[in-house]
């Protein structure tokens, strides 16, 4: 069955795709929502940009990003200036690695549902002396809980299911950046196959499992 | 008591000026054709949309682009009910209710969630979702709910129109209640004419972005001077008070300032004040009283002003009947035989009367 290593390698994809899906949203939820109201040429270089991520292969992405928040990169050198250290081979950089490759996951379900609220929501609720910032909180975010929910299950699902970008960024540091897709890895280089089947297999159920759940949770929203 | 407006939009090819003093009270009709940019007026005094110039609305400046003034919707007290069904999805009918209500101050409210509520008849609707609701109750809900904000001013667009006859008729009483019993100024939107008739105190009518006439309902429909596209409207809206009702010939007699009329009785009961309209279509002139004739409304006026109709060989012919403005559409033929003009003494036969 698991070996602590493999149990270890779980509880650390929790933790490494909790802390992702939090910041994805907090970050994605404002960028999304001028994503989808600006029609400003920044908007759509940032659109473009956000999206590279879908197309790009993980390792052009951890590769730019072991340069830039290596010790001679301009991010490091912040990061070092900063007396945060260096970040590449640590938890907090496969977090900022995460964020960067799963941000189309949140952003395209979160804009979705902003442009689907159309303007007039906007307009009634200020007819109704909601400021903006109201409206956002008790208009927008409601009426978009559907792609809100997406966008979490997606960010998380991704972050789970991501090899490359951690190879590249991470390495294979146990309990510090060997996740599980890591440690399948791992055990099938060293043809211990019966180890590598229960983490796949679990990995396989998990991913249908998620993906079952959010389309009944989405085709209930859409009859209520 | 006055709502002054000064603004000009100017989108693409489209140019919306609106050149206004509305009274500060009672029920202002926007009227016109589609295009003519009724609903980018109303969105100009709502802040919606941003046009340019000024806005001061019962002694508050809402915008002044010289002053740099411009306040944005939320900020301003008005209601606005859309035209088609804008209730929140998310929440039932109670808290769809009270969404502007909590977002005004204390001493603002003026009028309570219970008197809303009683008012527009939704009681049994509160724990309801939005998509349970029919188009009128929908149209009933906002407008209530825009009333809970305590409105200064309450703007219309057209919230009958997405309805059909029997809804409209359902949501038209209590229109008509609301201006009877809140003292708020409302400006209206509609391209119905019987709607501007049922409610209008003030007509205001929209051409191509421009204001064709702004005044009284009654005088301004009456003119003789309005651009073609409303000429077809041309008539007279009078109001009377139920003097008898005649349950032998099912008549009611309605009294008005010029005379008395004769309706079909209906469900009129002595004592209503109802408004009729007189389409000028529908009034034919003679010199003298034709006692031998089968129309039963006969009533003397003095020709007032004459004018040629756009459709050739007809004029339209204004009568002052003891202070009350009628209008007749006539041929050039009987104008010439019965020789008319301003001044005359003459008998307008009202073929038909529409009760409003």
């Amino acid at each position: 069955m698991l070996s602590p290593d493999d149990w270890s390698a779980i509880r650390l994809t929790v933790e490494l795709a909790s802390v992702t899906t939090l910041l994805l949203l907090a970050i994605g939820i404002p960028l999304a929502w001028w994503l989808a109201r600006s029609r400003s040429w920044l908007a759509r270089i940032t659109a473009a940009l956000v999206t590279m991520p879908l197309v790009l292969p993980p390792t052009v992405i951890g590769f730019y990003l072991l340069i830039a928040f290596g010790a001679n990169g301009p991010f490091g050198q912040l990061t070092q200036v900063l007396g945060l250290g260096l970040l590449p081979f640590t938890f907090a950089g496969l977090v900022i690695a995460s964020i960067l490759y799963s941000l189309p996951f949140a952003i395209q379900p979160l804009q979705q549902a902003f442009r689907a609220i159309g303007p007039r929501p906007l307009e009634v609720a200020a007819t109704l002396r909601a400021s903006p910032l109201d409206t956002f909180v008790h208009v927008v975010l409601p009426l978009a809980r559907p792609g809100l929910i997406t966008a979490a299950v997606m960010s998380f699902a991704h972050t789970v299911g991501e090899f490359g970008v951690v190879l590249m960024i991470g390495g294979n540091i146990p309990q510090e950046t060997r996740v599980i897709s890591v440690q399948i890895y791992d055990h099938v280089e060293a043809l211990e196959y019966a180890q590598a089947h229960w983490l796949s297999a679990g990995m396989l159920v998990f991913s249908f499992a998620v993906l079952l759940a959010l389309n009944l949770l989405n085709r209930r929203e859409a009859a209520a | 008591m006055t709502i002054r407006a000064d603004l000009t939009l100017t989108r693409a090819a489209h140019c919306t000026r609106a050149d206004l003093t509305l009274p500060g009270r009672g029920v202002t009709a926007l009227f016109g054709p589609s295009g003519a940019g009724k609903t980018t007026i109303l969105r100009m005094l709502a802040g919606l949309e941003r046009g340019a110039g000024s806005l001061h609305v019962n002694g508050e400046c809402w915008q002044d682009d010289a002053r740099r003034v411009f306040l944005p919707a939320h900020r301003r007290a008005l209601g606005y009910v859309f035209q088609e069904a804008s209730l929140f999805p998310h929440l039932d009918v109670r808290a769809n209710l009270l969404f502007g209500y909590r977002r005004i101050p204390d001493q603002q409210r003026r009028i309570a969630p219970e008197a809303a509520i009683e008012l527009l008849g939704i009681r049994p609707l509160l724990a309801r979702a939005p998509a349970q609701l029919s188009g009128g109750e929908r149209q009933r809900v906002a407008i209530a709910r825009a009333l809970l904000t305590s409105p200064q001013l309450l703007l219309l667009d057209e919230p009958l129109s997405a309805l059909d006859a029997r809804r409209k008729d359902e949501v038209l009483p209590w229109l008509e209640r609301l201006n009877s019993e809140l003292d708020m100024p409302v400006v209206y939107v509609t391209h119905s004419i019987d709607e501007v008739c049922r409610l209008a105190d003030h007509l205001v009518l929209l051409e191509a972005g421009q204001v064709a006439a702004s005044g009284p309902l009654a005088d301004t429909l009456a003119r003789l001077d309005l651009p073609a596209a409303f000429e077809l409207e041309a008539s007279a809206v009078l109001e009377g008070c139920v003097t008898a009702v005649d349950s032998q010939y099912q008549l009611a007699t309605l009294r008005f300032a010029g005379g008395e009329l004769k309706v079909a009785a209906g469900e009129l009961q002595s004592g209503q004040t109802r408004r009729v309209r007189i389409h000028a279509r529908d009034v034919s002139l003679a010199r003298s009283e034709a006692r031998d004739c089968s129309i039963v409304n006969r009533i003397p006026a003095t020709v007032t002003a004459i004018r040629p109709a756009s459709q050739p060989g007809q004029v339209l012919v204004q009568l002052d009947a003891g202070g009350s403005l009628l209008l007749a559409r006539i041929t050039r033929l009987s104008l010439d035989i019965l020789q008319l003009a301003a001044g005359q003494q003459v008998w307008a036969q009202i073929k038909s009367v529409a009760l409003l």
